[in-house]
Formats: structure tokens, C-alpha cells, sequence
């Protein structure tokens, strides 16, 4: 026998080499798609082309499940239905009573804070998707919707639910996209308490009924029943969506950090239907792009201005300036 | 002979292996779910090895790619390394008990799941839960009726 690599008297290689060859052509390639895909944006169409390919098993696998609500649905009793109907009444009528007076409270702020006419609100298109109900990582908190590239959808989008908020789009196919949920331990969010305006970062704890406040100094005023809402910050969601309410605070004297948890308002593990947002990238309320350092909102006028060149040292003749006179640029 | 026949009957596994994988299943079997694509790939590389081969591990990794795991190819070379080690050794494995099976199944899914913590490391990615490793475990325990299953639907002989 020549080696293992043989089988019973026959070659193993057919056509393209021994296995071991093909593995190392193989691990070559596969090493090659992983930087490529980790360095260069190049493998995003690949990404997009592998989920168009796989939607339809996908699908396959979740069309059961939809089957069951289907049938359940279609066999309701008319004494449900009608139960539902009136919480439906009575949720919409709470709804309109209280977006009565929104109109006139946004014309108001707008007045409060020197603007003639009211911000137009910072949402400006939304869809809702559904989740398709197979799982994609049991370690990873991710899940599929079914919205992608021809609805519009691009990564790094928000996703809602009516509660608060979900997570947001990653990989998007044509048909359908994987959103990373905010309880995935690789996710940050930033939020700030809403009773103090304190800013911090909520990171997933990897299930899905909480998220933790690592960065929080052991002093923070933080309670627990504060809520944490979305600060504005990171350029995924704009100011002030509802995100998680802190159910336990620990301080330990020795400890620089305090342990914070926070359960989200979200119902992130028996939501079938969530909301794709986009907002207006000129309300002044949408979450900030970082570009390079350039910002493209707001206004020119009023943007950090370059640092001067330095000056010439001044001759000698004249009197010697301050040495570290702050400098102002022409305006 | 070696080809339409075993091609077919991977096909068909390989199809259902993929959707035992993306299941929606509670969350405490979730975690104990075996890596069915995994199992499937090192049954036919051992069973079949000239059929399939490093091919069938490496475009079995890649389907897996588009679903889970933070980078393209990840998979497909943990899975192609694995489908490499069952052909390699597939005659010493064919020819012991099954219980003997099952443990050096377990140290190949044990070499395929360090490749992917590697792999999730090295791309900053890291998932260091003891809970990652427990696909090992019930791996090995579900092998001997994965494999007397997968023998099923295909016999050399026949």
C-alpha cells in the first residue's frame, strides 16, 4: 500500500489530486475569502448573492411554522377575534388622544428653540418586515427578515419594533437580510439614561432578555427603573427611540465599574413582525454618518474650522507676543 | 460506479442536514443541537471517500457561511479540514466498533470546532462561552444513529 491516502487497491485521486492537495487548494481559498471579506468591502455581493441563494431553503424551513399561524389564524373563534378587536379600538383611541396635541407640541418646541417652522419628523419612510422563523447561529443573537435589497434596505439599517428597539441590518440579500439584535454579545449600542442624560454604551449579554452596562462608573447615578434610551450617537440610531429599562444595579466598594443590567422594552424573542426605519438625513435630529471627519449635515458655517498654519515668529523689533495665544481663525 | 448514485444520496442528505440546521427549535435544545452538516460532511467522507471528498466539505462550509459565522469561508475551511481528516483516516475509522466511532468522531468535531474559535478569534469575533463546545459532545453521542441512517440511504453494494 502506498499510504493511507489509497483505498482498496484503487487510487484515491480522480480527477484534481490526492485529498491532501485539494485540501491545501482548498484552506488556501477559504483563507483568501476570509480576508477579503474581512479587509474589502469585495465580498458584499457574494454575501448578497450566497442569502438570494439560500432564501428559498430558508423559507422552506420556516413555511411550517407559518403554515400552523396560518391555520390558527383562520380557525379563530369569532369570541377571540372579537376580543382583539376591541383591545385594537381601544389601543387606537389612546393613540389618537395622545398624538392630538403632537402637532402643536412640535410647532411649540420649534418656537422654544428659535426655529420658525417645526423639524419635520426624523422618520421618513418605514416598512414592515416579517421574521422568518429559522435559526441562523443558536450562540448568536441574529434573525432573518423578509426585506432586502429591492425593498431598499442597506446594511446598517434600524429596525424597530413597537416597543423599542430591535437591532439593526448587517448582511441584506436581495429578498431577505440578517439583522444582529441588540442583545447579541458583539453589539453596542449607544443610549443615555433619560432622567440624567448620562450617556453610556449597552452592550448584549447573548440572550434575549438582557443587556449590560459595562462602562459605568461605580458612582454613575443610575437606578434601577431609569429608562435608557438612544443618544444619537454611533449613526445607526437617531435621539431618543425607547431601548431597555435597568432592573438590577450593583455597586461593590471594590469594584471601579459598576454592574448594570437592563431588560429591553423590545419583545425580541416573540416578535414575528418588526419595522424597517429611514430617516431624513436632514432633520437635524438624524443620527450623524461618520465620513472621514467631514461632516455632511448641518451647517457650514458652523463646523469646526481647520487648524491654522503656524505662524511666522514674529521680528524681533516688535514686542514679543503671549507664547500661547489662543489662535482665531478669519471668519 | 462511483458516479450518480452516492452523489444523489448526498444531495438529499446533505438538503436535510442543512434544514435540521436552521430548524427554529427551544432555546435548551438549541444549544445542544449537534453540528447536523458537520456530521453529515465526515459520514460521507469516511463512507464515500472518493464521491464526495474535500469538495463536498468545502461547498457544504460555504452554504453554512451564508448563514452563520462572521466571515466568508470559515466554514468552508473548518468543514473542508474535517472532510480531509475522515478521508484520510476512513479506512481505521470504518473498520472499528461503533462505539470506538464514536469517540474519534468527537476528537475530529473537537479539530473542526477549535478551527472555528480560532477562526472567530483571529477575526475579532471571539464567542468564548463553554456552551460552544457542547455541539461536540452530542455530536459524538448522536453519531452511531446518523450514521446507521445516512447508511441507509445509500449501499455500495446495491
Amino acid at each position: 500500500m502506498a499510504g493511507f491516502a489509497t483505498g482498496a487497491g484503487r487510487p484515491l485521486q480522480g480527477r484534481g489530486g490526492s485529498p491532501g492537495f485539494r485540501f491545501a487548494l482548498y484552506a488556501i481559498l477559504s483563507i483568501a475569502f476570509m480576508i477579503f471579506d474581512q479587509r474589502f468591502d469585495w465580498l458584499e455581493r457574494a454575501h448578497s448573492v450566497m442569502q438570494a441563494a439560500t432564501y428559498p431553503v430558508e423559507l422552506a424551513v420556516s413555511s411550517p411554522v407559518a403554515a400552523w399561524n396560518w391555520v390558527q389564524n383562520s380557525f379563530a373563534t369569532r369570541d377571540s377575534l372579537e376580543a382583539e378587536n376591541r383591545l385594537l379600538r381601544s389601543q387606537l383611541r389612546d393613540l389618537e388622544v395622545r398624538s392630538m396635541r403632537y402637532d402643536a407640541l412640535a410647532q411649540q418646541n420649534a418656537a422654544l428653540i428659535g426655529l420658525r417652522d417645526s423639524l419635520p419628523p426624523v422618520a421618513s419612510r418605514w416598512l414592515p418586515a416579517e421574521i422568518v422563523n429559522i435559526q441562523l447561529d443558536s450562540l448568536r443573537q441574529r434573525v432573518l427578515i423578509d426585506r432586502g435589497t429591492i425593498n431598499g434596505v442597506a446594511p446598517g439599517q434600524a429596525v424597530l419594533d413597537d416597543h423599542g428597539v430591535v437591532g439593526q441590518t448587517m448582511h441584506v440579500g436581495p429578498w431577505s437580510a440578517q439583522v444582529i439584535l441588540i442583545t447579541d454579545p458583539e453589539h453596542a449600542l449607544p443610549v443615555s439614561v433619560a432622567r440624567t442624560g448620562l450617556r453610556t454604551i449597552a452592550v448584549g449579554a447573548g440572550d434575549s432578555t438582557s443587556l449590560g452596562l459595562p462602562y459605568l462608573p461605580a458612582n454613575a447615578d443610575v437606578r434601577v427603573g431609569d429608562i435608557l434610551v438612544t443618544s444619537g450617537l454611533g449613526g445607526v440610531f437617531p435621539p431618543g427611540y425607547p431601548v431597555a429599562k435597568v432592573t438590577e444595579v450593583h455597586r461593590d466598594a471594590l469594584q471601579p465599574l459598576a454592574h448594570v443590567r437592563a431588560a429591553p422594552f423590545a419583545h425580541i424573542d416573540t416578535d414575528s413582525e418588526v419595522m424597517l426605519i429611514w430617516f431624513r438625513h436632514d432633520s437635524p435630529a438624524a443620527p450623524l454618518k461618520e465620513r472621514n471627519g467631514e461632516l455632511t449635515t448641518g451647517d457650514r458655517n458652523i463646523q469646526p474650522l481647520p487648524v491654522p498654519a503656524k505662524p511666522t515668529p514674529p521680528p524681533k523689533a516688535t514686542t514679543p507676543a503671549p507664547a500661547r495665544q489662543p489662535e482665531r481663525p478669519p471668519t | 460506479m462511483s458516479g450518480s448514485s452516492p452523489r444523489l444520496a448526498m444531495l438529499k442528505s446533505v438538503v436535510g442536514a442543512l434544514i435540521l440546521t436552521l430548524l427554529p427549535l427551544p432555546s435548551w435544545l438549541e444549544i445542544i443541537r449537534p453540528g447536523f452538516l458537520a456530521l453529515t460532511v465526515l459520514y460521507w467522507s469516511i463512507a464515500a471517500p472518493r464521491a464526495g471528498g474535500v469538495t463536498l466539505g468545502w461547498i457544504c462550509g460555504l452554504l453554512l457561511d451564508a448563514f452563520e459565522g462572521p466571515v466568508l469561508g470559515e466554514h468552508a475551511l473548518a468543514l473542508a479540514f474535517l472532510a480531509y481528516i475522515g478521508i484520510r483516516e476512513h479506512q481505521r475509522i470504518r473498520s472499528k466498533p461503533i462505539f470506538q466511532q464514536s469517540l474519534i468522531v468527537f476528537a475530529a468535531l473537537a479539530f473542526y470546532e477549535v478551527v472555528l474559535f480560532a477562526i472567530d478569534g483571529w477575526s475579532g469575533h471571539p464567542l468564548t462561552t463553554p456552551l460552544r463546545w457542547m455541539p461536540t459532545l452530542t455530536g459524538a453521542l448522536i453519531w452511531p444513529a446518523a450514521a446507521a441512517i445516512l447508511a441507509r440511504s445509500y449501499r455500495p453494494g446495491a
